[in-house]
């Protein structure tokens, strides 16, 4: 029964979504735009809260381990932890796409609800584009991807989670970063929106750039906690692997961040008009792109759940109808939309514009990267493009947008002079020549990235305090430290990057039984190996005594485990976070002469990544409020 | 000229459909076929890896009789799976050597008396280097080499009972 319910709240779901299309319209067409903009609020709430039910149901269903629904036997078992049994709701292709959906109808209801500054047409013509989406996307699952579909006869029990999502990562990372992925999604359709009604100003970036922060919000933690996750989980010590599907999540963030700033100025200065609309359709296109990617399995990775080539044929229609059509729409319409205001190259405006250049360079290097193995392969050569590639190429280009990032703040708006703004630099550039010079002498040989990283990492972050200097602190308005935090993050971010490669130190080694192992300051000693039970999983832990220099010992217990349904063995990593970085332990298998494999890595302020990014959600959070209580007060003023 | 600019976008999009649209009509093929395929065999000279097998070197191979080079590893579970086809190869007269990937003496020794010795010479590449230099990705795979010492065939994976006959075919071929 549930089920059914499940699959007629779809149903439903998709009938109003096309109503919702129809009526935005004939909203858009008529000059009584607040009658029916009337009837398109209500049936966009409507239309987000029966989807989110029908998510809820398909949760049920697996918590409920209704073994006769064919999804719950593919992707669950009745054994498993209540919380793996929720997550697995969308550790699988259809359950994914659902989530993906309910965030799309979510995002629709959150915007007929909330947004009130939009003018009334355009925000007619925003909620018809995202019904628009919407309705494309129910056709996919409704019709090829039936998350609620019944299997007869009901075996006994599912054939289980895969092991490495029975994770509390799994439970929280794929909404967070969905949120934004497909949050992001409103920035599309407020760009169609304002395409068809040629409403592109000041007023609409103001409106729009609220959607814009809080889905890049959720796109920074989700990326955050993903990199984490696979740092833990995978036993490789290693926090990105330029895996197709990192890359699909980095490409909206970077389209998205440069949207960020451009919409900045598009509000602040009505200038890049064309160029803020270009970024709001590309930042979601590479959302769709990046669904498209994984979900067809035309490039392996460690995220393609479904190898069906009828799917990944109907997701290329909808990308070929949306992103063509915005395009398409761009091409005919932007031509006539009033240019916005010109600046001279060196003010905060020329700055913003490089911003957003070196981005989309960024951008457009991971998504030749991410496709190049296609490309190759249409010419009978098969590669696979990995970190070399992309660290030698992108990497120069991100150093020097972050160089960027610290000197942008400092000019002014409009127009400012060279000698000033440079005046203003000194300090920081100073600190980046020191620190240059001192890694150099400490440090001998390490890479020539790392070594610039290291450096630009400590000058940025004491630029990134800069706009600080000199101003009333209680004066100075919320949203200004939302991006002195953000980018302060990115400089901390950065230095946890440089020090993990420069300095990382691994041993790897077949240990007896009482044999102490070095790595970094550390001594390792495996004492004993002994099994251990779980729910779902049994495994052999690993008795490790740590201790640094002359302190005090400690235990870590990194696992071997072993999954029954289905059989696969993961890698527990065990790790120690000291202040100054991380032990990462993993336990391997035992050899022939009893000896244990024993992966050890001491990796210098790696923890640094994962804080920077969490700043940078923080500073764009700070930002969000500060520009809600600031529009607030102005609307009480109007009042 | 504005307004052609505009357009870009959308030809740039144009250009990424036909790549994906390509990719998708693809069939899917997760395999790494080797470089090597047609080829002569890379030079190589490896030491033995138990006493009752000698060594392998690429020398070896161009002798005139065409051979199967078998990459395998005491560790492999499908190595396991597929020594009985390779055991019916010999019987059938196949002539069969072997690379022995990051392994131990011991270890393959241990394999060998459990289940069967269909090999000639075994290599002891205990860094991947020669296996690398022969395109191979994974263990098993069996290469046929022909009296020249070119790679003819590479064969990605176990041999299932149903590959004997291909391979005693593409020896015979490689050999006339």
């Amino acid at each position: 029964m549930i089920a059914e319910a499940g699959l007629a709240a779809l149903w439903f779901a998709a009938a109003l979504a096309l109503l919702q299309v129809i009526l935005a319209t004939l909203a858009v067409q008529r000059s009584a735009v607040e009658d029916m903009l009337a009837a398109v609020r209500p049936v966009a709430v409507v239309q987000g809260v029966l989807v989110i039910l029908a998510m809820l149901l398909l949760i049920a269903v697996f918590v409920n381990s209704d073994m006769s629904v064919k999804l719950v036997v593919e992707d669950s078992s009745a054994a498993k932890p209540l919380i793996y049994k929720i997550a697995g709701a969308w550790g699988n292709h259809e359950g994914s796409m659902l989530l993906w959906v309910t965030i799309l109808g979510l995002a629709g209801a959150a915007v007929a609800l909330f947004e009130r500054t939009l003018e009334r047409k355009t925000l007619a013509a925003t909620l018809g584009a995202q019904a628009a989406i919407a309705l494309g996307f129910y056709a996919f699952l409704l019709f090829s991807s039936n998350p609620f579909a019944r299997i007869n006869p009901a075996p006994a029990d599912g054939q289980g989670l895969n092991p490495l999502l029975q994770d509390p990562g799994l439970a929280f990372h794929p909404p967070t970063l969905y949120i934004g992925y497909v949050g992001i999604s409103v920035a599309f359709s407020f760009a169609v929106g304002a395409m068809i009604t040629r409403d592109v100003g000041p007023a609409f970036a103001r409106a729009m750039r609220p959607w814009v922060l809080g889905a890049w919000i959720f796109l920074t933690v989700g990326i955050t906690a993903g990199s984490y996750w696979a740092y833990y989980e995978l036993g490789w010590g290693g926090w990105w692997f330029w895996d197709p599907v990192e890359n699909a999540s980095l490409m909206p963030w970077l389209a998205a961040t440069a949207l960020l700033h451009s919409v900045t100025v598009l509000a602040t200065r009505d200038g890049l008009r064309a160029w803020t609309i270009m970024l709001a359709v590309v930042a979601f296109s590479m959302s769709m792109i990046g669904t498209f990617l994984v979900r067809s399995g035309i490039l392996t990775s460690v995220h393609a759940f479904a190898i069906d080539p009828r799917r990944g044929a109907f997701i290329l229609a909808l990308l070929v109808i949306y992103i063509g059509g915005a395009l398409a729409l761009f091409g005919a319409r932007v031509g006539t939309i009033r240019q916005g205001n010109t600046f001279e190259p060196v003010s905060r405006e020329g700055a913003l514009v490089v911003n957003n250049l070196l981005l989309s360079v960024i951008l457009g290097i991971v998504l030749i990267g991410t496709l190049y193995p296609l490309v190759a392969a249409a010419f009978g050569t098969q590669l696979s493009v990995g970190h070399p590639f992309f660290d030698s190429t992108a990497g120069p280009i991100a150093l020097v947008l972050v160089a960027l990032m610290a000197i942008g703040p400092l000019l002014r708006w409009r127009r400012d002079k060279a000698g000033a703004a440079l005046r203003r630099v000194a300090v920081p550039a100073a600190i980046t020549v020191v620190t240059l010079v001192a890694v150099l002498v400490l440090a001998p040989g390490i890479g020539v990235l790392p070594l610039l990283g290291l450096a630009l990492a400590t000058g940025v972050a004491v630029a990134s305090v800069a706009p600080l200097w000199g101003r009333d602190l209680r004066r100075t308005p919320l949203f200004t430290y939302g991006m002195v935090v953000a980018h302060l993050g990115i400089a901390v971010s950065l230095g946890g990057m440089a020090s993990e490669s420069a300095f990382n130190k691994e041993t790897l080694v077949a240990t007896h039984i009482g044999q102490p192992q070095h790595v970094g300051p550390y001594t390792v000693t495996l004492t004993g190996v002994r099994p251990v039970i779980g729910v779902n999983w049994s495994a052999v832990e690993g008795v490790l005594k740590v201790q640094r220099g002359g302190g005090a010992p400690y235990f870590l217990r990194p696992q071997s485990r072993f999954f029954s349904t289905p059989p696969q063995v993961t890698n527990e990593s065990a790790i120690r976070t000291a202040f100054d970085g991380q032990l990462y332990t993993v336990l391997g298998n035992q050899d022939d002469a009893g000896r244990w494999q024993l992966r050890l890595w001491w990796k210098p302020f790696v923890t640094l990544i994962w804080a920077g990014g969490a700043l940078v959600a923080i500073g764009g959070a700070l930002s969000l409020l500060g520009r809600a209580l600031r529009e607030r007060r102005a609307r009480r003023r109007d009042l | 000229m504005r307004g052609m600019r505009l357009w870009l976008p959308l030809a740039a999009f144009a250009i990424l459909f036909v790549v994906v649209a390509i990719g998708l009509l693809r069939p899917n093929d997760h395999l790494v076929h080797s470089g090597m395929v047609g080829k002569e065999l890379p030079k190589f000279t490896l030491p033995k890896m138990v006493p009752e097998a000698p060594g392998l070197a690429s020398a070896s191979f161009a002798d005139g009789k065409p051979r199967l080079l078998n990459v395998f590893a005491s560790w492999c579970i499908p190595c396991m799976a597929e020594s009985p086809q390779l055991l019916a190869l010999r019987q059938q007269g196949a002539e069969i050597d072997a690379i022995a990937v990051r392994d131990q003496p011991q270890a393959v020794q241990a394999f060998l008396q459990r289940f069967g010795n269909p090999y000639d010479r075994i290599g002891d590449d205990r860094e991947s280097a020669v296996q690398l230099a022969l395109g191979s990705s994974g263990v098993p795979e069996t290469y046929v080499i022909d009296g020249k010492g070119r790679i003819v065939e590479q064969h990605i994976g176990d041999v299932r009972a149903e590959d004997v006959p291909d391979l005693l075919a593409a020896l015979k071929k490689a050999g006339g």
